[in-house]
């Protein structure tokens, strides 16, 4: 395991920087998110972003195509830009896991090439939790916070960092840096034994009985007072659905894809009109995807990774651990 | 584009149908010279001016967008321009509290008599827009031309 | 008061008098309050909740509960009653199948000003006289009962009640507190300085449209960026020109109509002061044009439905002559 003092922390960020584009969770405007580093920049105090980690490999808009109009000849350019090798430091566990979420769909085949290439140029470097918050539930998916996967796991104990590469990635990065050897002492995980929301049970919904689910009579109630806006499926490291939209720029054509929210009435609108007509079909929709849909086509895993942040930001407090706690209310 | 002397502004003017479109009307009949980058669009009364049209004009390229109806008092519907020059005040106030500059929004009233009026308000307005400079706190990267 | 409110939406239910009742719902923690609609006495007495952290304004749900079969009982705080009155004005509510309850405010509280006073893994808060201990994963701590206020409290126009059959706790007055004062920092600041002010704070949008979706003044069927035939239909900000424009014609389009309610800035996940868009507008209407309070009555035309001969010329504004 390798070590650095964490007061010389800019000193890190500058080393990795040198060599590559270096990503950490900072404030912009008072809100933490991912930035790209520039001298100075400081760690967020705050556990985790209000976006999720997944803005790096699926940002939020992104051209894909573009159709150049000139008269009568129209011509297509290819505007993705070549990625260059990057890295981002203070990724959290919930969202390390998330990534494996969205590879699952982003890199089965056909794999999304847009993807795929930041994933690979990418070196992820996540940090240990110890301070988790309230509504972190993590645990409950078998996630370990103070085991965070990724290229190269970090800690924060005491005055110092402590980085162990778990990849060949991750090795290749921590050599070309000037760090010590240490071993990182023990630490306390008692606070996750304290955690409110630490017994919480996703995983019975992936089960069978989907239809079951599907006509469960507590979706209407919890889906009453949604107001169908996007905060938690844009707040959401595991949300992947997108749209393909066209811009017309007045002189061409600028294709582009942006998140999608099934919580939107025109969610995956097609000729016929919309199929899911009113908030109650929207709403399920999110949460089978997460709790039933997912799991039964990826051996049981929850499309959820217990990060909390649609329980800190929807705007009505409706969440994926009040469906869950209502639906397992019935046995099904 | 670099230098201000040759930079020349794409100027929006959306001109009520029934003065002040007439009103630029006679002053080209009457042979009277104004930019030929004003690009006047023609609406039904001053108060169909929906406030998304401005911004849009804007997204689309415009450097400075101005409004022409009848005088207040004069409108062929009676009131539309009243209503139109509440709705202007209170959208450049809040695009001036935004910090986008106050010179490139205009109101003038332009009657079907006035064609000299017309051409004088938009070489003044061209004028007002060149020294300003392009537009860059309401554009749309996407919409430049390359 | 949280007797009282869940007593009379049992009554309301069981003595018949109205079919369904929308008030605010138990969560897993303290704070994490639903809006919800509760048919039985039973399930108000289970679950119904009215706490400081009932921030949630109701009075939107009445658009759609007042068309539904049979009276909807609903509890107001004086923010939400003007949202109703300004609801009613606009046709939007079928006053006659809704009974409203005002109930008397002291100013919400929020999770997110005890966040900002740096508390972590909050669990729980105990509130006595004006202090308030809060329970946390790392501990106590005992702060002012003002410091955990939500910041539109902090400036509150208004503890009057309008248009309620019946209240809780007594009838409140308008008062006299600076809301315009955060506005008038920025109309000094310079063209440049505000330019990124706005920028900074509006570029971190990410369109989730809860500003939108929450407010009780965007009740359009069918919102003009949600339109595929408007040509401003968007999923999200591809260009910076798209975040000023949704919230530019978002402020001017509930110009007049806001009450001032202030939850588009307490939903806001980016804590986007969306409010001092609004109040910036409800400053220059009141100054242009006279003083005007949506929702605050039934009569009085909204300033941007009316107009004056001797109204000013836009000229004020383009030529930097300012507001007075």
């Amino acid at each position: 395991m390798k070590k650095w003092e964490l007061s010389r922390l800019q000193e890190l960020f500058e080393a990795i920087a040198a060599q590559e584009p270096l990503y950490i969770p900072t404030d912009v405007s008072g809100q933490p998110t991912f930035a790209l580093w520039q001298p100075g920049m400081a760690l967020t105090r705050e556990l985790n972003t209000v976006r999720s980690a997944k803005d790096l490999f699926f940002p939020q808009v992104e051209e894909l195509v573009k159709f150049k109009v000139e008269g009568k000849k129209i011509q297509v350019l290819d505007p993705q830009v070549q990625i260059r090798d990057q890295v981002v430091f203070g990724v959290r566990a919930c969202d390390a896991r998330s990534f494996d979420i969205l590879d699952s769909v982003f890199l089965a085949e056909p794999a999304d090439t847009y993807y795929r290439d930041r994933r690979a140029h990418t070196t992820v470097m996540t940090l240990a939790c110890t301070h988790p918050e309230e509504s972190c539930f993590c645990t409950s998916l078998g996630i370990d916070p103070q085991a965070p996967g990724g290229d190269v796991s970090c800690w924060i104990e005491g005055e110092a960092l402590y980085l162990n590469a778990n990849t060949p990635k991750g090795q290749a990065l921590l050599s070309r840096l000037p760090l010590d050897e240490g071993e990182k002492p023990e630490a306390d995980r008692s606070v996750f034994d304290r955690l409110p929301l630490k017994d919480l049970d996703l995983t019975r919904f992936g089960e069978k009985k989907l239809l079951d689910w599907f006509h469960s009579p507590k979706w209407g109630e919890l889906s009453q007072s949604c107001l169908g806006c996007g905060t938690c499926t844009f707040v959401c490291p595991t949300c992947q659905c997108y749209d393909i939209r066209d811009f017309d720029t007045g002189h061409g054509v600028q294709r582009f894809r942006c998140w999608d929210s099934c919580m939107y009435s025109d969610f995956t609108m097609m000729a016929h009109g919309t199929n899911r007509p009113t908030q109650l079909e929207r709403f399920r929709q999110r949460f089978m995807h997460k709790l039933v849909y997912y799991p039964a086509d990826h051996g049981g895993q929850v499309g959820c990774v217990g990060c909390g942040r649609c329980l800190r930001k929807c705007p009505i407090s409706m969440n994926i651990v009040k469906v869950a706690r209502a639906l397992g209310e019935e046995e099904v | 584009m670099q230098m201000n002397q040759e930079f020349k502004p794409t100027i929006v003017a959306f001109c009520c149908n029934w003065c002040s479109y007439a009103g630029a009307d006679l002053s080209g009949t009457n042979r009277l010279q104004y930019p030929a980058n004003v690009k006047i669009i023609r609406i039904p009364c001053s108060c169909r001016l929906n406030p998304m049209f401005i911004l849009r004009a804007f997204q689309r390229g415009a450097d400075g967008v101005i409004l022409c109806g009848c005088h207040p008092g004069d409108c062929h519907y009676t009131t539309g321009n009243y209503y139109a020059r509440r709705r202007m005040t209170l959208l450049f106030s809040l695009l001036d509290y935004m910090g986008i500059e106050r010179q490139r929004t205009r109101v003038e009233w332009v009657s079907a008599a006035e064609g000299a009026k017309f051409a004088a308000t938009m070489n003044d307005f061209v004028d007002t827009i060149t020294k300003l400079g392009p537009n860059r706190r309401l554009e749309d990267l996407r919409c430049k031309s390359e | 008061m949280q007797e009282r409110v869940i007593e009379k939406a049992a009554q309301l239910l069981e003595s018949g008098a109205c079919a369904r009742v929308l008030g605010w719902k138990t969560g897993e923690f303290f704070y994490d309050v639903t809006p919800a609609v509760f048919t039985s006495a039973q399930q108000v007495r289970q679950e119904m909740v009215f706490s400081p952290f009932c921030g949630a304004n109701l009075s939107k749900y009445l658009i759609a509960e007042s068309r539904k079969e049979g009276k909807v009982g609903v509890f107001l705080k004086p923010c939400d009653s003007f949202s109703f009155v300004q609801l009613q004005k606009e046709h939007r509510i079928l006053r006659e199948n809704v009974y409203a309850v005002g109930v008397q405010c002291q100013g919400m509280s929020d999770i997110e000003a005890l966040k900002a006073l740096g508390l972590r893994g909050i669990t729980a808060v105990q509130a006595e006289e004006d202090r308030l201990t809060v329970s946390t994963l790392y501990g106590e701590k005992t702060v002012a009962l003002e410091e955990a206020l939500s910041l539109r409290c902090r400036s509150c126009k208004s503890r009057a009640l309008h248009d309620c059959d019946e209240l809780i706790g007594d009838q409140g007055r308008d008062l006299d507190t600076d809301r315009f004062g955060e506005v008038a920092r920025l109309e000094a600041m310079s063209p440049e300085e505000r330019f990124a002010f706005w920028r900074s704070q509006l570029s971190k949008c990410i369109r989730c449209n809860a500003c939108r979706n929450v407010c009780p003044a965007c009740s359009c069927e069918k919102c003009v960026f949600d339109d595929p035939n408007s040509g401003v239909q968007n999923k999200a900000a591809a260009d910076p020109f798209e975040e000023d424009l949704f919230h530019i014609i978002r402020a001017f389009h509930v110009a007049g109509r806001c009450t001032d309610c202030g939850e588009c800035t307490r939903v806001c996940p980016q804590h986007i002061p969306l409010h001092l868009l609004n109040r910036k507008l409800i400053k220059d209407m009141n100054a242009l044009y006279g003083p005007y309070q949506a929702g605050s009555d039934f009569d009085s035309k909204p300033p941007m439905l009316t107009f004056t001969q001797e109204d000013p010329e836009a000229s004020i504004i383009t030529e930097g002559r300012g507001i007075q």
